[in-house]
């Protein structure tokens, strides 16, 4: 391989293994979405499949850490998690107060209970 | 709040967007996570140019985590590929909720294109709680403004996190890995005003932990369309009750 090729494979796979493979779901959606307006119902059940797979994606970050956080262990990352929910309905739903105690309570239960 | 929403022009929209970025908790998150993306482009061997040109076209941190790390281990790159197309699914629901917000009667198909690439979970959230207050003819900037001003922090702290590499304590490197998942679902909770919204929000967490645990193939897409469509489902019966 030549030095010039070399040094641009590494911009090669992140348009072709990164971007277009990410990018196709946001065009679809453009695609798809043209000529509805936000009251109807399949941007309705959008809005619902959004919400849940988002939903699906914190439990899987929550049960399944990778890298440092795995080191904590689940019940300290799933107290931290409710007791920063619990803190948010408390604060009048401030999502900083919630996001600061649950970081607050992983810090410390990761302190005294690190695996 | 919705007073000080109010802009005179399409500039002085997208300038409110940046200033709404700036002022929301998803900019601790974004500064966590890419100062996280940022050591981990550095420690596999990756240029400052590269994790910000990632930054730019790719704009979903999971995808980045996933191509940054299969380039740097060696992994098949088909199968990388794949792993990003799976992750990158929960984009285009989030696209057709959106676009007819930003949309008014005179939007061509070109001043959507940058709205459709910016999105991101951080500027969804954002752009569904904020966006109604707005006049619909400004909405296009103020959502431009806001992706770029998140854009621009994530950009930064990428550069942050590559040239502070390795240097985090474990303890504050699992903290900001935390900062994810917790702001996603207190952000979320706030906004879910309808109860179709909270149900998908319930529905999702339970499905996407039991399908995870199964080891479910696909188990995100699963999660998403079967706990949306139970609370799309419930809230039209509802609808239809009353």
């Amino acid at each position: 391989m030549s030095a010039a090729l070399s040094d641009l494979w590494p911009y090669l796979i992140l348009v072709t293994v990164g971007f277009l493979p990410n990018e196709i779901w946001r065009v679809l959606g453009l695609v798809l979405a043209r000529g509805l307006n936000e009251d109807s119902q399949v941007v309705m059940w959008s809005r619902a499949v959004a919400t849940a797979t988002l939903a699906g994606v914190i439990a899987k970050l929550l049960l399944f850490s990778s890298g440092s956080l795995a080191a904590i262990p689940l019940g300290v990352r799933l107290a931290a998690a409710a007791i920063g929910f619990v803190a948010f309905l408390l604060a009048k739903r401030s999502v900083f107060a919630g996001v600061a105690i649950g970081e607050v309570v992983l810090l410390a239960g990761g302190y005294l209970f690190a695996n | 709040m919705s007073g000080s929403l109010t802009f005179d022009s399409s500039s002085a929209a997208f300038f409110g967007g940046v200033r709404s970025a700036f002022m929301s908790v998803f900019f601790l998150v974004l500064a966590g996570t890419y100062v996280g993306l940022g050591a981990l482009a550095h420690d596999f061997g990756l240029s400052i140019v590269w994790l910000t040109l990632s930054t730019l076209l790719v704009w979903a941190a999971p995808a980045q985590v996933i191509l940054i790390s299969g380039i740097g281990t060696g992994a098949a790159l088909i199968e990388v590929a794949l792993a990003i197309t799976l992750s990158a699914i929960r984009l285009f629901p989030m696209v057709v909720a959106l676009l007819p917000l930003v949309r008014t009667r005179d939007t061509r198909l070109g001043d959507l294109i940058l709205p459709t690439h910016f999105t991101s979970v951080s500027m969804w959230v954002e752009s569904l709680r904020l966006l109604p207050v707005l006049a619909p003819e400004r909405r296009a900037a103020f959502c431009n403004g806001l992706s770029v001003g998140y854009m621009s922090a994530a950009i930064g702290f990428g550069f942050v996190g590559f040239y502070l590499a390795a240097g985090l304590p474990p303890l504050l490197a699992a903290t900001l890995l935390f900062l994810t998942p917790l702001s996603f679902l207190i952000s979320t909770a706030r906004n879910a005003r309808m109860m179709m919204d909270r149900l998908a929000l319930g529905f999702g967490l339970v499905l996407g932990a039991l399908l995870t645990m199964l080891h479910v193939d696909f188990d995100l897409m699963w999660a998403g369309i079967g706990g949306g469509t139970l609370a799309y489902v419930i809230h039209r019966a509802r609808e239809a009750a009353t």
